[in-house]
Formats: C-alpha cells, sequence, structure tokens
C-alpha cells in the first residue's frame, strides 16, 4: 500500500445515465429492448432512450387503471399535498433539470432556470387547485320540485397525454399536472426529441408519494405509441397536446371507437403563462345526484 | 288493458279531444324564416303510430337544402350574436310564454306523432319544453357571470340532429341555450316526428324571431350526415344512439367543430333490502315504462337485492297488472304506442333474443290494439350480466332483473356496462346512498326516485353514453368558445 497516490492529470470519467421508462412505480427499459438516439440542440449524443413499444404502451395503461381507484378516491386535500410533494423534490434538483432543460432545449443556463423555476411553481399551483376545482365547477341546482340535487365532477379515469413537442418540461407538466390533480391517472408520451426531462420527471414523482401508476411515462416514436393508445378500450381521454395536425385527424378516429374525451391541439404562446381550468375540466364528467328532500309537515320553518 | 285485477274498476274512456291541432296535409323546410320545398321536390309521410293514419306529407331536406340553411344561419350569425344579452333573452321568454299558452294544442301534436300517452306530453313534455326557455332565456344576458371568463364568445352556426323519443323537448334542449348564447341552429328532428318542430317553427315566427336564427331541416339520417359534414358548421349535437355517436365523432374528427354526444344507456336501478318497496315499484315503472322504456336513461336493469328479490317482484308484476295500455289520447293511459315499425321490430327481435338465451320473459294480460304499433310491458327474469338483455340497449318497455348481495356486488354489476348515462339507488340509509352514487360511473344518479328532470340540471353520460352535459350552467358550455 502506497502512502503516496500517483497523481494524474486526467479528469474524472463521469457516470452516464441509463434512462428507463416510468411505469408503475417502477423504472423498466422498453419491453422491446430499443432505445433511441437522444442529442442535444446541437446535435451531441446526450443519451439512449428507450423506444417505447405498444405492449410498453399496454403495460401502462393497466398500471394506471389498477392506479386509478386509489387516486380518484385519496381527498382532494390528499392529492394537494402530494402534487405539492412534487414541488419540494423538484426544488431540489433544480440544478440537475436545469443542466437537462438546457440541453433538451438548446437554453442557455439562466433560460433554462427560469423554465424550470416556472415547472416547479407550476406544480404548486395545480396543488392548490385539487380541493377547488369541485367547488368552482360543481353546485347546487335549484330544481323546480322537492329535490336535493347536486352536481359534482369526477374524473373521467385514464387519460393518455401527448406531452408537447417543444417544451420539454414546462409543457410536460403544464399537461400532465392538471390531469392529476382532478383524480385522473396518465399515461404520458414525453416530447420525441427531448424526453430526457419527463424520464427524471419520473424518478422525482417515485419519491413524492404519488402512487404508482398514477403517472406512467413513456419515451420513443409519438406515433407509435399513441397509436395503440388512441385505440384502446380501456383510455378514457387523450389529449393531443402533442401531435401535429395529421396524427391528431388520425387519433381523434381512433379515439371515437369508444368514445374517449379527446382534447385537441391548442396552439399555446407561452407555456410559462398562467393557465386557465381548461386542462382540468376537459377530462372531469359531470356527476348530478338527485333526492327527495321530504318534508317535516305542512308549514316550513319560520327561523 | 284487461286484468283480473282492473276489471272491478273500469275506467270509462277519457279522450283528449284533437280538434285543438290543426295539422295540414303538408309541410315544407323551413329555411331562413321560410317554410319551402325540397330542392329535389322529395317528401316523406309521418304517421300516427297508434293508428297508423298518415298525419301529414313533409318535406325531405337534401344536401342542397342543407347548404341553403346553413348559409341561411351564417348569415343571421352575425347580428343575432350581435344583439345585446337582454334582447336575445326577451325573444327566448318570448317562445317559452308562447309554448306554454300553445301547450295543449302541441301536447296532442306531440302524442299524435309520437305514440306517447297525452298524460306525459301534457304533464311532463310541454312544460319541460317551456321551463328550458325560461331557464336559459335568464342566462342570455348573464354569460358573464357563468364562469366561461369575462366574455364568453358564440361559436357560430350549431348543427343539431335530435331522435323521436322526446321530439319537442330534445329540440328545446338543444335551441335554447344554443340561441341564449348567441348562435344560429339547423336543427333536424327525426323522420318519425318531425312535426312539433315544424309547430315550433311557427311559434318562432309568432315571437318575431330573425328570419335565418332557426332553421328546421325534416329528413332521415342522410340529412343529419349532411348537416353534420358540412364545411360551415360550428357546433354539432347529438342525441341518439352511440353507433350514430361514434360515426359523427369520427365524422368531425381533425375539423374545429365542437362536439357534444347524448347517446344510449343501460341504466341500473339498485334496490337494497331496507328500501321502501312501495315507492321503490313506483320507482322501477316510472325508470322504464315512462314513454315506453324509450328513454336513454330509462333504469332497464333492475338490480335488486336478494332478500327481497320475491317480495319485490310480486309488488312489481301487482302493479304492472295495474298499467292500462292504449290510445295515447285516452288520458287515462299509462302505455301509449311505440314510435315505429322499425323500432317495434327491433325490440321483438331483442326480447325473442332473451328467450332464445335462457331469461325467464313475463307480461301481465294485456291486450294489443289491432292497428299500430304496440309492446306489452315486459320482465325478465333469471338473467345474467352476460345476457343480451342486460347488456343491449332496447330502447322499449323491457325491464331486466338482477340480483345482488352486497353492495360492492351491486357496484360492479351496475358499472359492467359500456354505458354510462344514469343509475337509481333505492335504500333508507343516507350513507350508503350516498357511498353507491359515489362508486356509479354515470352521468345522473336518482337516489329514492328516478327520471326526473329539470332545465337547471346537468345531464349527460361518462363512458360510451357521449360526452357534454346538457342543462344547468355546464349546458351552456357546448354552444361557448371555451
Amino acid at each position: 500500500m502506497s502512502d503516496k497516490p500517483e497523481k494524474t492529470e486526467q479528469p474524472r470519467l463521469s457516470v452516464f445515465k441509463t434512462y428507463k421508462l416510468y411505469v408503475g412505480g417502477k423504472f423498466p427499459r422498453s419491453e422491446s429492448g430499443r432505445v433511441y438516439e437522444v442529442t442535444d440542440a446541437q446535435g451531441r449524443w446526450l443519451a439512449n432512450a428507450p423506444q417505447s413499444s405498444r405492449k410498453d404502451a399496454r403495460d401502462a395503461v393497466v398500471a394506471a387503471r389498477k392506479a386509478f381507484g386509489g387516486w380518484a378516491g385519496a381527498t382532494a386535500y390528499n392529492r394537494g399535498q402530494i402534487l405539492y410533494r412534487v414541488a419540494e423534490m423538484l426544488e431540489g434538483r433544480r440544478g440537475q433539470f436545469a443542466r437537462e432543460v438546457a440541453d433538451a432545449e438548446g437554453l442557455s443556463k439562466s433560460r433554462a432556470a427560469a423554465v424550470v423555476d416556472a415547472t416547479i411553481d407550476r406544480w404548486v399551483w395545480y396543488a392548490g387547485w385539487t380541493d377547488k376545482i369541485a367547488q368552482v365547477v360543481g353546485g347546487g341546482n335549484p330544481v323546480a320540485g322537492p329535490y336535493f340535487n347536486l352536481s359534482s365532477p369526477e374524473p373521467t379515469g385514464v387519460v393518455t397525454v401527448l406531452a408537447p413537442q417543444e417544451s420539454s418540461f414546462l409543457g410536460l407538466v403544464s399537461v400532465v399536472a392538471p390531469v392529476i390533480a382532478t383524480g385522473n391517472t396518465a399515461v404520458v408520451i414525453a416530447s420525441e426529441r427531448s424526453p430526457l426531462p419527463a424520464l427524471s420527471l419520473g424518478e422525482v414523482l417515485a419519491t413524492s408519494d404519488l402512487p404508482g401508476g398514477v403517472v406512467n411515462v413513456l419515451s420513443g416514436r409519438t406515433a407509435e405509441i399513441a397509436a395503440p393508445l388512441a385505440s384502446h378500450q380501456d383510455v378514457n381521454a387523450i389529449d393531443l397536446a402533442g401531435a401535429d395536425e395529421a396524427l391528431a385527424k388520425e387519433l381523434e378516429i381512433a379515439a371515437a371507437d369508444n368514445l374517449k374525451r379527446v382534447l385537441r391541439p391548442q396552439p399555446v404562446d407561452d407555456w410559462a403563462a398562467t393557465p386557465g381550468i381548461d386542462r382540468m375540466t376537459a377530462f372531469l364528467e359531470t356527476k348530478t345526484v338527485w333526492h327527495p328532500t321530504g318534508s317535516l309537515g305542512a308549514s316550513g320553518s319560520s327561523y | 288493458m284487461a286484468s283480473a285485477f282492473t276489471s272491478a274498476f273500469e275506467y270509462a274512456p277519457a279522450p283528449e279531444s284533437r280538434s285543438v291541432v290543426d295539422i295540414a296535409p303538408s309541410y315544407g323546410l323551413f329555411i331562413d324564416g321560410e317554410f319551402t320545398e325540397a330542392a329535389d321536390g322529395r317528401v316523406f309521410k309521418t304517421v300516427s303510430p297508434s293508428t297508423e293514419e298518415v298525419l301529414s306529407e313533409i318535406a325531405q331536406a337534401g344536401e342542397a337544402d342543407v347548404d341553403r340553411a346553413v348559409k341561411a344561419a351564417r348569415r343571421a350569425f352575425g347580428a343575432w350574436s350581435a344583439l345585446p344579452g337582454a334582447e336575445r333573452a326577451k325573444y327566448l321568454f318570448r317562445i317559452a310564454r308562447i309554448i306554454q299558452e300553445r301547450s295543449r294544442e302541441l301536447a296532442v301534436l306531440e302524442t299524435l306523432d309520437n305514440g306517447k300517452p297525452i298524460r306525459e306530453t301534457r304533464d311532463a313534455d310541454l312544460p319541460l319544453v317551456a321551463a328550458h326557455f325560461f331557464y336559459y332565456a335568464g342566462w342570455a344576458d348573464k354569460l358573464d357571470h357563468a364562469g366561461f371568463g369575462s366574455s364568453p364568445k358564440p361559436l357560430g352556426v350549431a348543427g343539431q340532429v335530435i331522435p323521436w323519443n322526446f321530439p319537442l323537448l330534445m329540440l328545446a334542449w338543444k335551441i335554447a341555450p344554443a340561441l341564449a348564447t348567441g348562435n344560429t341552429v339547423v336543427l333536424k328532428p327525426a323522420e318519425t316526428t318531425p312535426l312539433s318542430a315544424l309547430f315550433f317553427a311557427d311559434v318562432c315566427r309568432q315571437a318575431g324571431l330573425p328570419r335565418g336564427v332557426v332553421n328546421i331541416l325534416p329528413g332521415y339520417g342522410d340529412t343529419g350526415a349532411a348537416l353534420v359534414a358540412h364545411p360551415d358548421v360550428n357546433k354539432v349535437a347529438f342525441t341518439g344512439s352511440t353507433a350514430v355517436g361514434k360515426a359523427i365523432a369520427k365524422t368531425v374528427a381533425g375539423t374545429r367543430k365542437k362536439l357534444t354526444l347524448e347517446l344510449g344507456g343501460k341504466g341500473a336501478n339498485i334496490v337494497f333490502d331496507d328500501a321502501p318497496i312501495d315507492q321503490a315499484v313506483e320507482g322501477i315503472v316510472n325508470g322504464i315504462f315512462f314513454n315506453q322504456g324509450q328513454v336513454c336513461c330509462a333504469g332497464s336493469r333492475l338490480l335488486v337485492q336478494e332478500s327481497i328479490q320475491e317480495e319485490l317482484l310480486e309488488s312489481l308484476k301487482r302493479r304492472l297488472s295495474t298499467l292500462r295500455l292504449g290510445d295515447p289520447l285516452d288520458k287515462n293511459t299509462d302505455i301509449g304506442a311505440i314510435n315505429s315499425e322499425e323500432q317495434l321490430t327491433r325490440i321483438t327481435s331483442l326480447v325473442e333474443q332473451g328467450e332464445a338465451e335462457g331469461a325467464e320473459r313475463w307480461s301481465p294480460a294485456c291486450e294489443l290494439p289491432n292497428a299500430g304499433y304496440w309492446f306489452a310491458p315486459t320482465l325478465f327474469t333469471n338473467v345474467t350480466q352476460a345476457h343480451t338483455v342486460a347488456r343491449d340497449e332496447i330502447f322499449g318497455p323491457v325491464l331486466s332483473v338482477l340480483t345482488f348481495r352486497t353492495p360492492d356486488e351491486a357496484v360492479a354489476k351496475a358499472n359492467n356496462t359500456p354505458y354510462g348515462l344514469s343509475a337509481g339507488v333505492w335504500t333508507e340509509k343516507g350513507s350508503r346512498i350516498l357511498a353507491v352514487a359515489n362508486k356509479l360511473r354515470a352521468g345522473v344518479v336518482w337516489s329514492n326516485t328516478f327520471n326526473k328532470f329539470d332545465p337547471t340540471s346537468p345531464f349527460g353520460g361518462y363512458k360510451e353514453s357521449g360526452f357534454g352535459r346538457e342543462g344547468g350552467r355546464h349546458g351552456l358550455e357546448a354552444y361557448l368558445d371555451v
């Protein structure tokens, strides 16, 4: 044993990360064994991302369906706590995500940091919505008869989300958070060219008390993964944010087979702007419950 | 209807006079404020399903007529949408009032053309039609308070296709919110029930509604398809079968047309062992025999807790034996005619399939009139979830009875359907009502009641029962750019 370590001029060799899918709370490789090359904005190699297959998509739906009952049935307060926890976990990894977003989107360090901050704040915004949306979009109906009649929003079920192609992190979270804030579960197809921030987000979600299966992240060829999801009979809705016009039409036709709720691609100029509630209401059903009120006597209360 | 139970208390005939309604031998299309022939001169006949009497000859709209009507609606849109909400409101209030004034005439007309009992058109359809126009009239000048932003905009021309089961009520559900929000409409009524929509055109004339704001195009499925596909239609609203709904969703895919669909159902009516049996029996009857069962939200699957099955079925059969089937214009009639020969054939074939699959069929002693389209109220017992009569929407007076032991089983069976429109829960236990209602995947849940409707109350389905809601504040969204 030498007491004088050998001096070396070589820099430390960094440890690459093997990016994996996030399905059912676990981190599998694609069952197809395929990967594809992900590069930065300059075309430099960043990583090999899993190239998901139809089977991966179907597995993700199974996981999302399994998680739906528990997540939809959780209290809105609890869902809010967990969404806020995601923000907490992200806050500690700002540096990592700023690097990943800078690489993915070719942004300067400071621009990427601002995007990550906005993304964290987006989680906080939706965390606050979970226990308020029912009060905003539900309510009592003054029917003309002796009935107590209440309309409440309920999650529609398993939602396939085609994440926006250009905004790999802020755009991604802007379409995923509203889906799960209201109690749906999601199968998310990451940006095809820039999937790495989405795959890393899976690691954050896994450590944020979010039950496994509530969010499932797939990477690969958007059109290839989306097709079986749009025609999947156990998917209740689809958000086409990341589809171009031709793909959106094709998927919308497939979605009609079991009358999925479809959110068509909406032009978004600025993902950083405060969202409205449309992305939440798009994936809510309204349930109206009637009950006779009866009567305690011939005359009403005199207060 | 003759039975041992009713014979001691026979009712004298109590026919409503049909002289209150004056049906012309022929009607045109209503386009741009005027009645007009179809471009290719085609016509079809509408018959009374209870007698097969030809009531009138109706112009049948083709593609050219659809184009003409959409153009008229587009021309009218600018001025109509620019009108202050308070002025639009007044037109709708006028329409509501005129409907009330003419409600007896319209009720008789609807009974003649549809076959449903006057008791229902008079006491359910027409009051609700007027109420819908009143309700949405009041929204027209309050849209900025409706929760859709500070100045929500109308969409433009709405193409609306409605079914034959509630011809005038479905028209009201479609036209009232469309006009209140500033859209103009082209509406296609069903081919078997076009008359009340054409009378509504006359109501619009009396109300002084600007020309082109409402256009009515009677026709068959191809007319509806042309309307849905017209490139200058901005919004499509459809009520009808799930199969047609899916075809429409495919037609509008890739366009900017906004779509709402109210489709089929296979509603579960769940009766627990602590339910008030007599009220539950009334609710079951109302749930499946109202409008001859031709209701998308009908409670067509009775789920009864095993321990009370015998008692409940006995009460139910006794009650069914008192239902009176016959002349829909008789004020004592409970069950009228099936809307069309085609529908009768469909019901008959599904019921035969039910028997062939081993379900047990029962009907009270029931004489059917010689002319017209009739089907006796029918119960199926020994039904399993796999049976066709437990899965397919029959859209007729046919109730399938299944049993369950635990609340979990009731919920699982109730939700075991691609549909999700309505459900009923009967129990004295409040916590059970709320727990079960929470778990049911259905847009409307009636507890200790069934088939109640109100313009303030949103209505619409989960899953393959369609999307969007009609009625209430929620119903505005379908006609606003939000």
